[in-house]
């Protein structure tokens, strides 16, 4: 078997840069998404670096209102569909088949498709700024009719996303159907571990929304060049119908980037706490309410618009619902966690840092939710800081404490816990220096999306600028700590960790290229 | 918040960073949203502070669990784990819980909510327009109307100069409404979608293209309001404030008096008697209208906004001419000069165009042509 096993990989694996392009090996593309997520965002970051460049002081001295209007526009691009969204597919790709007993994703070639799709339609997107006229200025949210004004990186952008969307979905569908077919005979959906059933229900929610987000752009490519009026109100179009469809792609968007975090969490701390995680079955109950709610909360984004007010209180009623459920979950960390047996390894940090700094950000959501007060706060600073509380802090940082809990896995070799840990403590602490003070200067009047600001502002930026700088920079140590884990280091055991659950532990570390053949067995119970 | 040790340790760490700037705001800190001057902002503050207590409670609580189990619960201590994993009475808890505690929230918000969207019995009626990039206010029935633009001069924004105390949020013509009388907003965009903010009236509503939207204010106190747009409206958007002056009913009445006067004499139209070097001079100035998006030397930005220099509309026949700055361009940022420039100074601008920024057309623009065209 073994030897047939090696005569199998010499004949059909190129090796160099081909076997990474022909690949169809799930750890491979898994790594291809992971590395691709990483350099994405170290490119939104160097964009977030320029815009915090501007904002330190009062006054323009880096780049003109325009090339700043770019700047926050791709930063937002970049990261949620370069950096959070492939992030996550990484980690599917790595875990989800060793996780659930699978010798490899139901759809290979499919896979390869959905990974090499990105490259290309970041080229185009990012070669927009390089266009006349530089690139996309309207924001992420692309609202017509600004995004009718543009340049020709406004439809670079449109094909772009197409694209994006595409690798979406089909990677989406991917999983699907590997968590449907291809499980182990013992392991059923209620064995399963939570990040895999976060990812299921994330997988779901792609598959619903990245065409409604399709038609929303193609819609704005016909306005632009071939003569409908969607959201011209010129012809009888309507410029809030973009926002509905926007949001409605939007909100669930806003899950399918924290969903797989909570997954992640979910897998970590039990593991350093030493103790099963509490109510599996709650877990699971309140991810499918939130995915359930994420469909009917849109125009939270919109209350400024001038909707009813039956359509207002409607949409404040069911935002606020939200934190039923996601205040489920984040009791059953908390109680994962007590009376448990904790150690505090560089993964643990990050997940202890996620419940914390992800709840904070989850509680100014609930204050965005109460709409009258969102009259003050909607499209300010206060905003900037809800975001990235829960994309950061939550997103961000779960896959770097995913990454420190799975690399000796990966790798074979255990990371530099002493750099890890400082790496932890240097991103947490500049993280909270640059956002803290964006509450204080929301709350204070200043509006989002602005490249100079009145002097009332100016203490608090100067801070968040030098807490961006240092975040900023901080990164690059996670990147040498990566680096040097691949690279050697001491050899990490199978389990690696103190008796983790999962079936992934049960592998060699590093795992043979091709893991579970023969589905495992005795797969325990987890309710 | 120890509010005096801060600022200082800040000027010690910063020192040499701040070069650029005006030390003199340097103490205002704000944290909160600020001082209510409406029945409406002062509801949304105390419901904020309300709801932010709340959540600060549970945040305390929460972590207090969670801080005690890192601190107590630890490996290196020598405590063993338990092995409990679910309960169903406590999930139901603490799923009724929270929900009793939102519907505790839901009710001062709803009765806030109605109060705010109350758009009826108004005093006046104002109605507010977003351009690309200031603010167009209209006295509805009153005949009275004009352009607020951004009054920070550019030397100050690049630098050149110290800023002044209301940097980036003065304007050449503030906003007047009367105290104690509820004033009623009508807001529509021409270009893109903007948003009238003006924090302390706890008002923000977006400035739609093809909507109306409503919103109303009552001020309490005779003073100076200052805002911004919050909606990303292009490359300007950081820089077209909104200025409220309250005035009391009394002062109001005057003032709008004379504006009706100023600007029924303004209507009449202007003797020809202008030489071309009187209307180069005037058109420099108004010119000052077109930089933010043909920019100071009139090229444009490639690929957004169409040059000045060598321009075919500028070089061509002036009718052409006159109709684009007229009447803008539907779909652009280029709006209808004619609800904002007197004919003076659309025939000054154009004349400026024509003889200056590279263009040698030699040719003169008079008030009556453009008040023809009206």
């Amino acid at each position: 078997m073994a030897t047939a096993d090696a005569a199998h990989q010499e004949h059909h694996h190129p090796s160099g840069l081909m076997r990474w392009v022909f690949t169809t090996n799930h750890k491979d593309i898994g790594t291809l998404y992971l590395v691709f997520a990483l350099t994405m965002f170290f490119i939104g970051g160097a964009m977030a670096m320029i815009i915090r460049a501007e904002l330190f002081v009062p006054g323009l001295q880096v780049v003109n209102p325009h090339l700043f209007n770019q700047m926050t526009t791709m930063h937002a691009l970049v990261m949620v569909f370069g950096a959070i969204m492939p992030g996550f597919v990484g980690f599917a790709n790595w875990m989800v088949p060793m996780m659930i007993g699978a010798p490899d994703m139901a759809l290979p070639r499919l896979n390869n498709w959905s990974f090499w799709i990105l490259p290309f339609a970041f080229t185009l997107l990012l070669s927009g700024l390089f266009t006349a006229g530089g690139g996309p200025a309207a924001g992420w949210t692309l609202y017509a009719p600004l995004s009718t004004q543009g340049g020709m990186s406004v439809d670079m952008t449109i094909f772009s996303v197409h694209m994006l969307g595409m690798s979406s979905v089909l990677g989406a569908i991917n999983i699907i159907v590997t968590i449907f077919n291809m499980r182990a005979p013992e392991m059923s959906l209620m064995r399963m571990p939570l990040f895999v059933w976060t990812w299921l229900i994330t997988a779901f929610l792609l598959v619903a929304v990245m065409p409604v987000l399709a038609g929303a752009v193609t819609m704005l490519l016909t306005d632009r060049h071939f003569g409908t009026a969607f959201f011209d109100p010129a012809g009888g179009g309507d410029p809030v119908l973009f926002q509905h469809i926007f949001w409605f792609f939007g909100h669930p968007e806003v899950y399918i980037m924290i969903l797989p975090a909570f997954g992640i969490i979910s897998e970590i701390i039990p593991t350093f706490s030493r103790k099963p995680l509490f109510g599996y079955s709650s877990m699971v109950l309140a991810t499918s309410a939130i995915a359930f709610l994420s469909f009917i909360v849109w125009a939270h984004h919109m209350f400024t618009v001038g909707m009813p007010l039956t359509g207002e209180l409607f949409f404040m009623y069911s935002t606020m619902l939200i934190a039923v459920p996601t205040g489920v979950k984040v009791f059953n960390w908390v109680s994962t966690m007590w009376r448990g047996s904790m150690s505090f390894e560089t993964p643990m940090l990050f997940a202890v840092a996620v419940v914390f700094l992800f709840t904070l950000g989850g509680l100014s959501g609930l204050m965005l939710a109460i709409t009258p007060a969102d009259f003050q706060y909607h499209d300010t600073y206060f905003v900037v800081a809800h975001f990235h509380y829960v994309l950061f802090s939550g997103s961000a940082m779960a896959m770097m404490g995913g990454a420190y809990y799975w690399l000796p896995k990966w790798t074979g070799h255990m990371y530099d816990e002493k750099l890890g840990q400082l790496h932890f403590w240097l991103t947490a602490i500049f993280f909270n220096i640059t956002f803290f003070p964006q509450h204080f200067l929301g709350l204070a009047g200043m509006p989002r999306r602005i490249p100079d600001y009145a002097l009332q502002f100016t203490e608090f930026n100067v801070i968040s600028s030098i807490g961006a700088f240092g975040l900023g920079l901080s990164q690059i140590l996670f990147v040498y700590v990566v680096f040097k884990c691949v690279r050697g280091g001491e050899k990490a055991t199978d389990e690696v960790w103190e008796e983790p659950r999962g079936l992934e532990w049960t592998l060699p570390s590093p795992p043979p290229y091709h893991t579970f053949e023969t589905p495992p067995q005795n797969i325990p119970s987890r309710t | 918040m120890v509010m005096s040790t801060q600022p200082r340790w800040l000027a010690m760490f910063l020192g040499a960073g701040l070069f650029a700037t005006s030390m003199g705001a340097l103490a205002e800190w704000g944290l909160n949203l600020p001082p209510p001057v409406t029945p409406i902002a002062a509801e949304i503050l105390d419901l904020h502070n309300l709801i932010m207590l709340i959540c600060l409670i549970i945040f305390i609580v929460v972590f207090s669990f969670m801080f005690y189990s890192v601190y107590a619960h630890r490996k290196s201590k020598g405590f063993k784990a338990a092995q409990f994993h679910e309960s169903t009475t406590v999930e139901i808890v603490w799923t009724i819980i929270p929900f009793l505690i939102l519907v505790g929230m839901a009710i001062p918000s709803t009765a806030t909510l109605i109060r705010m969207e109350d758009t009826t019995d108004a005093d006046l009626t104002v109605k507010i327009t977003g351009y690309q990039w200031k603010w167009g206010y209209e006295y509805m029935g009153q005949d009275v109307s004009f352009f607020s633009n951004l009054a920070t001069p550019a030397d100050q924004i690049l630098n050149r100069t110290s800023k002044g105390e209301h940097y980036l949020l003065e304007v050449d013509k503030p906003v007047v409404l009367p105290t104690n009388q509820k004033v009623r907003f009508l807001l529509t965009a021409s270009d893109v979608i903007h948003s009238w903010w003006v924090p302390k009236l706890g008002v923000k509503k977006d400035a739609i293209p093809g909507y109306i939207n409503e919103t109303w204010t009552y001020i309490s106190e005779p003073g100076v309001y200052r805002g911004q747009c919050t909606e990303l409206c292009g490359k300007d958007h950081g820089f077209m404030p909104i200025v409220v002056e309250a005035k009391s009913p009394e002062d109001f009445a005057a003032w709008l008096a004379e504006q009706k006067q100023a600007q029924a004499a303004d209507a009449e139209p202007v003797a020809d008697a202008l030489d071309k070097d009187e209307l180069l001079a005037r058109g420099a100035d108004v010119y000052q209208n077109c930089v933010a998006c043909h920019g100071t030397e009139g090229k444009g930005v490639p690929g957004i906004f169409p040059a000045i220099h060598g321009s075919e509309v500028v070089n061509g026949p002036v009718e052409q001419h006159l109709d684009v700055v007229m009447n803008g361009k539907p779909g652009t940022a280029m709006h209808p000069f004619k609800n904002q420039l007197s004919d003076l100074d659309i025939a000054a601008v154009i004349t400026y165009q024509r003889n200056s920024l590279g263009n040698e057309n030699g040719d003169v623009v008079q008030p009556s042509q453009v008040h023809a065209l009206r």
